[in-house]
Order: C-alpha cells, then sequence, then structure tokens
C-alpha cells in the first residue's frame, strides 16, 4: 500500500503537538511535577514499560468485555425497542434517565456489590456503552422508508419479514457509528472504575503514580489510554468500512 | 376487478379530523389500464392505500376480484416517486425481493433459485437493464433506478400494478422513454394497472380512461375513456385529438381546484 500525503498528516500533527509541548515546557520553565514534557513523558514509559504494558492488559480486556455484554444487550434492546412504538415510549424515559447518571456515582455502589477487582470495571464499561448502541440501532430500524414498508405490506410482508429484509440490514451504518463511540467510552468506564478501587488497570497504576508524585508515570498512564482507545477506534472503524461499505458509496444515490 | 362504493376515509390528523376522501366511487376492469388525476392533496395517494388493504375505508367498501378488502391484498405490485431500492443489495437481489416475501414463491425460491433467477434477468432485459443486473442501484442513474422499481413490482407477475407518480421526479426524455416501456409491460403481461400521476399527458398516452378527482376531500368526478388504438406510438402525443384530450382534462382539474 502506498503512502499518501493525506495518509501522513495525522503523523505530522501529532508529532507537532508533542513538539510545541516540548517547546512550552522549556520555554516557560514549567515544573515537571505540573506539566512533564514528552520527553520525560517518553523516558517514564520505556522505564515503567512493564508495569505500563500489563496495567494496559487489564484495562483492554475489561474495557473489551464490558463493551461486547453492551454490544450484544444494546443489540437485542434496540431491536426491541425499534419493533414496537409502544415499547419505545415506554422505556425512552428510563433509559434518558439512567443514561443521565453519571457512571461516577455508580461505582462505589458496584464496589459495593462485587468488591474490588475486574467486575466493576467491566460493569462500568459496560453500563456506559450501553446506551448509544441502544438508540443507534432502534433508531436505525425506526427510520425505515414508509413506502418500502407499504411495498412490502402490499406483498404479504409479516412485521417479521420487513424488520429481517430491510430493517436489520439497514441499522448497519447506525450500529457501527455507535460502535466507534461506544468502545472509546467503555475506555472512560474502566479507567473510571480502577481509578475508584481496584488493584490493577491503567486508572489504578496512575492513581498509585500520582500519590507517588511521579507525574511522568502518570502522563504516560494517559498516553497508553489514547494509543488503546485510537486502536480500538481504527478497528471498528475498519470493521465498519467492511460490513456496511454500501452506506459510504451510496451517498451519490438518487433515492434519498 | 376493483371496485370503491362510496369510500370516505377520515382520520385523526393533528389539526382535528381529516377527510382525505368522500364518497368516492370508481371500477376498475380486469387487465385495464386506469389513470387518477386531480390537484395536488386531493388524497390520490390514500386511495392506493384503500385499494391494496394497507388501510381500511372509515365508510364504505372496497372490493378487489369480488371480495371485501380487509387486510393487504397480496396480489399487488407498487412502485412510487423514489425508487426506495435497498443500497446494500444487487440491483438482481433488488427486483428478486419479493420473491422472498410472497407465497407461495419464497418457499420455493431456494429450491428453484436459478430459474427465479433467469426470470429475473429477463424482466430486467425488458426494461434494457439485464447488463445492469449485479451494479448496485446507487451506481445507477434515476430512470435506472425507475426501471428496476418496475421490474420489483412486477416480478412476482401480480394481477394488479399500483404506480404512485412513478415518473415525477425524471426528466422528461427519462420520462418517455419509461411510458414505452411500461406500455410494452403492460401489453405484454396484461395486468391492471391503476396510475396515480399529477402528469395529463402521461395518463393521456397510457391509460384506458382517465379518472379526475376533485379537490380534499376526494371523489371522482369524471372518467373518461381514451381511445386512441393501440400499441400507441409517442407521435400520438402530438395529435390534436391528443393536445384537446389533455386541454380538457386540465380545464376540469382548474374547475375542481376552484370548487
Amino acid at each position: 500500500m502506498k503512502m499518501t500525503a493525506e495518509d501522513l498528516t495525522p503523523v505530522a500533527f501529532t508529532l507537532a503537538l508533542f513538539v510545541l509541548w516540548e517547546l512550552a515546557c522549556v520555554v516557560f520553565r514549567i515544573d515537571s511535577f505540573i506539566l512533564p514534557a514528552p520527553t520525560a513523558i517518553f523516558s517514564a514509559m520505556v522505564q515503567y514499560w512493564w508495569p505500563l504494558l500489563r496495567n494496559s492488559f487489564v484495562t483492554l480486556w475489561t474495557t473489551a468485555v464490558g463493551f461486547l455484554l453492551a454490544v450484544a444487550f444494546g443489540i437485542a434492546l434496540g431491536l426491541v425497542v425499534g419493533w414496537s412504538r409502544a415499547i419505545y415510549r415506554g422505556l425512552y424515559p428510563v433509559m434518558i434517565g439512567f443514561n443521565s447518571i453519571p457512571k461516577v456515582a455508580v461505582v462505589p455502589i458496584l464496589i459495593m456489590w462485587f468488591g474490588i477487582g475486574e467486575i466493576p470495571a467491566i460493569l462500568t464499561a459496560f453500563l456506559i456503552s450501553f446506551f448509544p448502541i441502544v438508540v443507534n440501532v432502534a433508531t436505525g430500524l425506526a427510520t425505515t422508508e414508509p413506502e418500502l414498508e407499504d411495498v412490502l405490506r402490499a406483498l404479504g410482508a409479516s412485521k417479521f419479514d420487513i424488520m429481517r429484509k430491510v430493517g436489520i440490514p439497514r441499522t448497519g451504518p447506525y450500529l457501527f457509528g455507535a460502535l466507534k463511540v461506544a468502545i472509546t467510552l467503555a475506555f472512560v468506564g474502566s479507567v473510571v472504575s480502577e481509578t475508584i478501587g481496584a488493584n490493577a488497570g491503567l486508572g489504578h497504576l496512575m492513581v498509585q503514580a500520582g500519590s507517588n508524585f511521579q507525574m511522568p508515570l502518570v502522563f504516560a498512564g494517559l498516553m497508553a489510554l489514547a494509543i488503546e482507545g485510537i486502536l480500538m477506534y481504527a478497528v471498528f472503524a475498519a470493521l465498519e468500512k467492511r460490513m456496511v461499505s454500501w452506506a459510504f458509496r451510496s451517498s451519490s444515490s438518487a433515492a434519498a | 376487478m376493483i371496485r370503491l362504493l362510496d369510500v370516505t376515509l377520515s382520520y385523526q390528523g393533528r389539526a382535528g379530523e381529516v377527510t382525505a376522501l368522500s364518497q368516492c366511487s370508481m371500477n376498475v376492469e380486469k387487465g385495464e389500464f386506469a389513470a387518477v388525476v386531480g390537484p395536488s392533496g386531493c388524497g390520490k395517494s390514500t386511495l392506493m392505500k384503500l385499494v391494496t388493504g394497507l388501510i381500511r375505508p372509515t365508510k364504505g367498501k372496497v372490493e378487489v376480484d369480488g371480495e371485501d378488502v380487509t387486510g393487504p391484498v397480496k396480489i399487488a405490485g407498487m412502485a412510487f416517486q423514489a425508487a426506495n431500492m435497498l443500497p446494500w443489495r444487487t440491483v438482481l437481489q433488488n427486483v428478486m425481493l419479493p420473491l422472498e416475501i410472497v407465497s407461495p414463491h419464497r418457499g420455493r425460491l431456494s429450491r428453484d433459485k436459478a430459474a427465479y433467477r433467469e426470470r429475473a434477468l429477463n424482466l430486467l432485459g425488458v426494461v434494457g437493464l439485464r447488463d445492469f443486473a449485479d451494479r448496485y442501484p446507487w451506481e445507477m442513474s434515476g430512470g435506472m433506478q425507475q426501471r428496476a422499481s418496475l421490474c420489483r413490482a412486477l416480478i412476482h407477475e401480480p394481477a394488479l400494478l399500483m404506480l404512485d407518480e412513478p415518473f415525477a421526479a425524471l426528466d422528461a426524455f427519462t420520462r418517455e422513454e419509461l411510458w414505452v416501456v411500461l406500455r410494452d409491460l403492460w401489453q405484454r403481461l396484461g395486468f391492471t394497472v391503476i396510475l396515480v400521476t399529477h402528469d395529463l399527458r402521461e395518463a393521456g398516452f397510457l391509460a384506458d380512461t382517465i379518472h379526475v378527482m376533485s379537490a380534499r376531500p376526494g371523489h371522482i368526478v369524471e372518467t373518461r375513456t381514451v381511445d386512441f388504438p393501440r400499441p400507441r406510438p409517442l407521435e400520438v402525443l402530438y395529435e390534436p385529438a391528443f393536445t384537446d384530450l389533455v386541454h380538457s382534462l386540465r380545464n376540469k382539474i382548474a374547475e375542481v381546484r376552484q370548487a
């Protein structure tokens, strides 16, 4: 594959950001205790590579499990909600209310129930990433063109037929859009839970490093998180391109 | 074949009760090509839904094939102004969609896949799309999508074809092309057609009878037989008798819009 100028711009921007940051730290003589320079962060990453890697792995798997749970339940509930207007109207306010609760507030409860460990992190990741999936799947179903529905109903199609042939395939782009948002949210969830109470994970590592005044290591943890987030996002963006390529190419379609 | 008897349809709109149709009566014989014209908002599309059984009349009776319509009629193919192709399916797969739904085809489809495929390809051939069968709808022009939409409406060989302004979004040349396509399909297959349209020339060129609807609440104010000999060439459009027909239809509609 040939690299084009367009492929290089993200790299160039990232590098430029780090250079600016480094310069700012030197020029304004910012204390590394307030804001460590990128070089300090990278050297911390090299020095503590093993704890970073181990804790990254913990965060990665708790996030992944929570996220997969959210995908499974989110799709199921989204289909149910999109299926029936009555369920939609009944459940929607409850879901909005539920989603408005800051998940930080739920973590202590989860820790009370399940103890310190991976389970609260998994559940927080699940709770925080579940909602966008439900909403998007339900929206995809609910926005089926009424005329197309008429065509199929006039052929004697059952509601289930219409859902299977039209509704579900058409939710594809909505679902993948939601997955990209949900995976980054899931990271937020698991890390929030790890900072409040855990024995492992990047959140735990950053809290510990913070209480030892090792600011470069805290930032190294943040960096590791950002990298994991970008990688997972890229995985789902690539999956989306493969699974629902028609949604990207149909922008020139005459039938809106 | 289709009979509407004093059909009234009202529904609860946002600003109170709306009466879309009032005491509307109409007959369409088997194999007839009927066109319905009228001012905009006169309930033409409501009429389509009534005939296919997608909605029930508030008062009156709708009969298809001598039987009361109480639910979707299942013998109808429909096409609308928007082609409504499914973008994740190829043209061929789109055209074959009704076969996955209508019995008895849905049970036979997997067994006789090749035969059904051939049938769909032949139908696409009639409208000049055989070579485009494996394209995706969004790779085609609006006119081509609309041809495919006609094929989808006809693949299960329905006894009744319902068209709701199917050519309204197309340019004048493509529209005339598709009139000819529809004319030939109808002459070849012999189904009954109800065509709802704003275009009086379209109605005059294609239809055996033209029903003129009043403004809302709609009912049929005039039914006119069109007796230009068949098969009709496009040149019919430029005959004085044709112009007279269009002119008088136009006057009639102007009159009902005033009323």
